[in-house]
């Protein structure tokens, strides 16, 4: 991100040279520069939680605990857990691609808030020196789900340091929803109508409705665990009578809503990669929009199908299997949508195309085995084993961390100024297909078998499966290391890149240079086209 | 490997009933979410090479997208998701609803071990001895956190909650050894709470039930209690009598009237106030702290024993602990 | 209403991302009520374990809600709604550019917020000696005694959640002073803080029913 001198911008003033020194970054209100402190935050905490994978992947290439204890290793998942939800997942698209995108997107100078949007990414620096001092003062071991009355009166690790880094990570999350909410709803240029957004921005607004209503009951989920842990008195404790199912009802109330935080911004990206790529209007575009709202909305009321087997009545279970079957019907929806917008467009297979059609593959393949979990009857054979595992492994990593790499690379000559090497991203493409779907899929296989998760240790018979999902594993570490390299190496030997390189539709492309200048646009744009308006031509330059 | 080829698992043995049930939903599953997967992958790539850019500057052609199209693709696959939950649940409720005169056995679950208690007597840890094709009833607890029990070979499992009891229903058919895991994370042993459920053929059953050193029948070992703490001094004077009180409809001091289920039992042991029978005093002191989970369930197995209901043991589940009120 | 535009806005910076005073309203009054959207979650989740419990156990719960003074929660409740009622005049004052009955207003709410601070501490402190704070110390005799503590949990809870909040929107009040006593502050400003007080106000009401008029729904 330091200036060179070769590196003859005509324009001083793009948002990443108009002011130098740590102070302009650390304290900048401007929405492009705190997306590369969150890029920056987050690509450390991926690979803190990636380092807790591998780990794990490693221990558990043998039946026996070598490795690790099962002590260090129920950490180790814990932890892998709670920085990959939290401190990856959640914050990755909407924090980093939403955060630089959205303003542009809408044609608004900056977010409505800007300062509190560089409070959120103060709140979620917080949040994540406590997680990592959680770690060096010996982690947590509860899982990153704090299954009550474990977490409260029988662990002996440091949940209470975990459970308060979480909460604060909340109040990041909620301001980040509440900026999206505002930004979209007052801040939009004119002529930008609502049916005229880009679908990534219907996505962001849909994830960010979910930020601000859900957020806050973790929050007071985790206050009240905490109250339990350090009070040893709490209203999830069976000796009171206490019940600890709520804590499941009230844990999955939030965390079922945040998976769709977790899916949903990927499915945006992929709208935009899949029309960009195919010069074409998306099939369908009010179903996609609204098939977003719609997730969001149905979203809130499947939590209950994480407790299929835990106690709670079986009319209930009923109830939760069927809204879970009604919320697959938008996701279907979208799947169906992406693959029509190629039929007759004009398809090249550049990176963030391959990561978009890896996206709809992967994702669809952990959408159809949502099905298998959410017909009660299978799942009281599959639930807390391998087989889940697989599944959100597939939608969060398969999905969420492909979209977001194949976002990455099509807004990086926007974000960085420079293009990427093609054929590298291509090498690294392959090998993180490639590994991901030799990690995960012997998963399902060891699933059915009925290999619990969380175990440290395991039945010989089922090593087979696991020795290749850890081979898959390492795979996978090296596909995602090496963009590290080259998007680093690209900032100063890439190719400079032109304002529309790829010539796709959007005012980030068509009204702003490579990189923006710190306000965005020279004057506010106003618009008269469509979305993906790719028939009518777009502007180059 | 030389000659000796590896043994590869792919499927579990199917060893119950519900394990076939599964199967068939599942195999079901796989081909239709298959075809599926297939066809929207073979789609994709058609499309990505047939479409392919063929110049710098080519631009798809607009395509409209018909609403006929739209609604086909949202209708068809809400109506193949509803039929798998129908079967889902079809299968769920054969799993988990009682059924009656299976055989009752009860599990505790604790940090890190499954003890189980035989209504003969029989106690095992992380053992569990079953008889072929009889349909079998599991009462499950746990004493400290959350634990679950699962059978892969029966495709089933039930979480152990502490203070509620869960149950679960199988019915095995293949004699044979499985295994017994716990599925719910419990702490640094999770993965060594594992165990062995072994099917036997009726005879050697028999001959398991002969062999195995056993104390007293379950239910002894509850009278035995019932003496010890004294209930025995109370109840049927100036408390309730317990003659056949399980599953009878029991009137309550405030007007209600609650069945006495298992859950009832436990309560009114360990809380004695929290549902005091109509008519008589709130003199019981609570056991709490006092009687463990195994005690516990000795307790219930006694006052069963007791004489129940001639309709036998058929209610719902267990929870919501909120007894049934009637008007 | 006197006339169509008020006096105010004195000194209305526009803020650099926004084209028109009139977004910027708009965006900072939107961002309040999406802001008190998420409160009522974060109240809802204790609320809705209250109420599975209030049902599970009634009779605990009734003893519990005996011990609280329903006298000194109705005097909580009737100075909350008079603090709304002085907050509402100071949004109306502002809006009118009165800045002299606005800083008595303000003061007003602010001293009734306050009362009502003192008002929870003292009752705290009263359940304090009555033993009937939950842990280690808690001593009830009676039935149901172990799941009162359930409901006093509940109470200390949902209080003092409630008191952190007015807390919050003391500070707030404090600031707004200020600025009025500056002639620095925006119309609009008291109007968002309006809604965060009478929002505080509204919680409460679902509170004190709640926690204190178990008794009369019962008998």
């Amino acid at each position: 991100m330091s200036t060179h001198p070769h590196l003859h911008r005509d324009d001083p003033k793009d948002y990443l040279h108009c002011e130098y020194g740590i102070r302009s970054w650390l304290f900048t209100t401007d929405h492009k520069r705190i997306a590369i402190l969150y890029l920056v935050s987050i690509t450390l905490m991926f690979f803190v939680g990636g380092a807790f994978a591998t780990l794990v992947r490693l221990e558990l290439i043998t039946p026996q605990s070598d490795l690790l204890q099962p002590e260090t290793y129920n950490r180790m998942f814990t932890m892998h857990g709670i920085v990959m939800v939290w401190f990856f997942l959640i914050p990755s698209i909407p924090a980093v691609l939403g955060n630089f995108l959205i303003p542009m997107m809408v044609g608004a100078r900056d977010l409505a808030f800007p300062r509190i949007n560089l409070l959120s990414w103060w709140l979620f620096t917080a949040s994540g020196v406590f997680v990592l001092i959680t770690i060096f003062i010996g982690g947590v071991d509860t899982g990153w789900t704090f299954y009550t009355p474990f977490s409260t009166f029988y662990s002996n690790s440091y949940a209470v340091a975990a459970a308060l880094a979480i909460f604060i990570n909340g109040f990041s999350t909620i301001l980040t929803g509440l900026n999206f909410i505002v930004t979209v709803h007052t801040m939009r240029a004119p002529g930008m109508t609502w049916l005229r957004l880009p679908l990534f921005v219907w996505s962001n607004y849909a994830t960010a409705v979910i930020m601000v209503l859900a957020t806050p009951v973790l929050a007071i989920t985790l206050l009240l665990v905490g109250i339990e842990r350090v009070f040893r008195v709490g209203i999830f404790d069976p000796a009171l009578g206490g019940d600890p199912i709520l804590f499941q009802h009230l844990f999955w109330f939030y965390s079922h809503p945040a998976v769709y935080i977790m899916i949903l911004p990927g499915m945006g990206v992929v709208s935009e990669l899949v029309t960009a790529f195919s010069r074409k209007r998306i099939f369908g575009y009010h179903f996609v929009a609204f098939a977003s709202m719609a997730i969001a909305l149905f979203g809130f009321l499947v939590w209950g199908h994480h407790l299929f087997v835990s106690g709670q009545s079986l009319y209930a279970g009923l109830v939760f299997s069927l809204l879970s079957y009604l919320v697959a019907v938008p996701s279907a929806i979208k799947v169906f949508n992406w693959t029509a917008t190629l039929y007759k467009g004009s398809v090249l297979l550049a990176t963030p195309m391959l990561y978009a059609l890896a996206f709809i593959g992967l994702f669809t393949m952990g959408g159809l085995t949502g099905l298998f979990v959410a017909a009660l009857g299978v799942d009281v054979h599959v639930h807390d084993t391998y087989f889940v595992v697989a599944h959100f492994h597939y939608i969060m990593v398969g999905g969420m961390v492909t979209a977001y790499m194949g976002g990455l690379h099509f807004w990086w000559p926007k974000i960085s100024g420079r293009m990427y090497p093609e054929g590298w991203a291509k090498i690294a493409a392959g090998l993180i297909f490639f590994g991901f779907n030799l990690t995960f899929f012997p998963q399902f296989v060891l699933g059915y078998l009925g290999m619990p998760r969380r175990y440290a240790t395991y039945p010989p018979e089922f090593q087979v499966w696991n020795v290749l999902s850890t081979a898959g594993a390492s795979i996978l570490a090296v596909g995602y290391v090496v963009p590290l390299f080259y998007l680093f190496w690209s900032m100063r030997y890439g190719k400079i890149a032109p304002r529309n390189p790829w010539r796709a539709s959007g005012l980030e492309w068509e009204e702003a240079d490579s990189p923006p200048i710190k306000h965005n646009f020279e004057e506010v744009p106003t618009v008269t086209k469509e979305a993906y308006h790719y028939h009518e031509g777009v502007r180059l330059g | 490997m030389a000659g000796a080829a590896l043994a590869v698992p792919f499927w579990p043995p199917p060893a119950a009933q519900s394990a076939t049930a599964v199967d068939h939903l599942f195999i079901f599953l796989l081909a239709i979410c298959g075809t599926v997967a297939a066809g929207i992958f073979i789609t994709i790539l058609y499309f990505a090479a047939r479409y392919r850019r063929r110049a710098d500057d080519e631009i798809g052609s607009l395509r409209p997208s018909p609403l006929w199209v739209e609604l086909t693709w949202t209708a068809i696959p809400a109506a193949i998701f509803l039929f798998i939950f129908g079967w889902g649940a079809r299968v769920y409720f054969s799993i988990y609803s009682p059924q009656v005169g299976a055989l009752q056995i009860y599990v505790v679950g604790k940090q890190w071990m499954w003890e189980v208690q035989h209504p003969n007597g029989q106690r095992e840890i992380n053992q569990l001895h079953l008889p072929v094709n009889r349909q079998v009833q599991l009462v499950l607890t746990s004493q400290d956190v959350i634990h679950s029990f699962f059978v892969p070979a029966f495709r089933v499992k039930r979480d152990a909650v502490p203070g509620m009891y869960t149950t679960v229903q199988f019915h095995p058919t293949k004699a044979g050894e499985y295994h017994l895991f716990c599925a719910e994370y419990c702490g640094t042993e999770h993965s060594r709470m594992i165990g062995t459920v072994t099917v036997m053929e009726p005879r050697d059953y028999e001959r398991w039930l002969a062999g195995t050193p056993r104390g007293e029948p379950l239910a002894a070992t509850g009278e035995r209690l019932f003496t010890k703490y004294g209930c025995v001094n109370c109840h049927g004077n100036i408390a309730p009598a317990l003659d056949g009180v399980y599953m009878k409809g029991i009137g309550l001091a405030d007007g209600r009237v609650v069945t006495a289920d298992d859950q009832y039992l436990r309560e009114s042991i360990l809380d004695p106030g929290a549902k005091i029978v109509g008519g008589f005093p709130n003199i019981m002191p609570s056991f709490r702290g006092v009687v463990n989970e195994v005690e516990l369930q000795a307790l219930i197995e006694y006052l069963k024993s007791l004489g129940a209901p001639a309709a036998g043991y058929a209610g719902e589940e267990r929870r919501p602990r909120r007894p049934v009120t009637r008007p | 209403m006197v006339e169509a535009e008020p006096v105010g806005p004195h000194h209305t910076p526009l803020r650099e991302q926004f084209e028109a005073l009139g977004q910027q309203r708009e965006a900072d009054t939107l961002g309040m009520w999406v802001f008190l959207s998420t409160e009522i979650l974060f109240f809802g989740g204790v609320i809705t374990s209250y109420m599975i419990y209030r049902s599970l156990f009634a009779p605990a719960f009734h003893i519990g809600s005996g011990h609280l003074d329903l006298v000194s929660g109705t005097a909580m409740t009737v100075i909350l709604l008079a603090s709304s009622f002085t907050m509402a005049l100071s949004v109306h004052a502002a809006e009118h550019g009165l800045r002299r009955r606005l800083m008595l207003c303000l003061a007003l709410t602010l001293v009734l917020g306050l009362a009502f601070l003192g008002l929870k501490a003292h009752e705290y402190y009263h359940v304090y000696q009555e033993r009937l704070v939950p842990g280690s110390r808690f001593h009830l005799e009676g039935p149901h005694a172990r799941e009162v503590q359930l409901f006093m949990m509940h109470y200390f809870i949902m209080t003092g959640m409630h008191a952190l909040h007015m807390i919050i929107g003391a500070g707030m009040l404090i600031f707004l002073i200020t600025y009025a006593a500056r002639n620095t502050y925006k119309n609009y400003t008291v109007e968002i803080c309006g809604l965060y007080w009478h929002f505080v106000d509204i919680v409460w009401l679902f509170l004190f029913p709640l926690l204190y008029l178990f008794e009369l729904r019962t008998r």
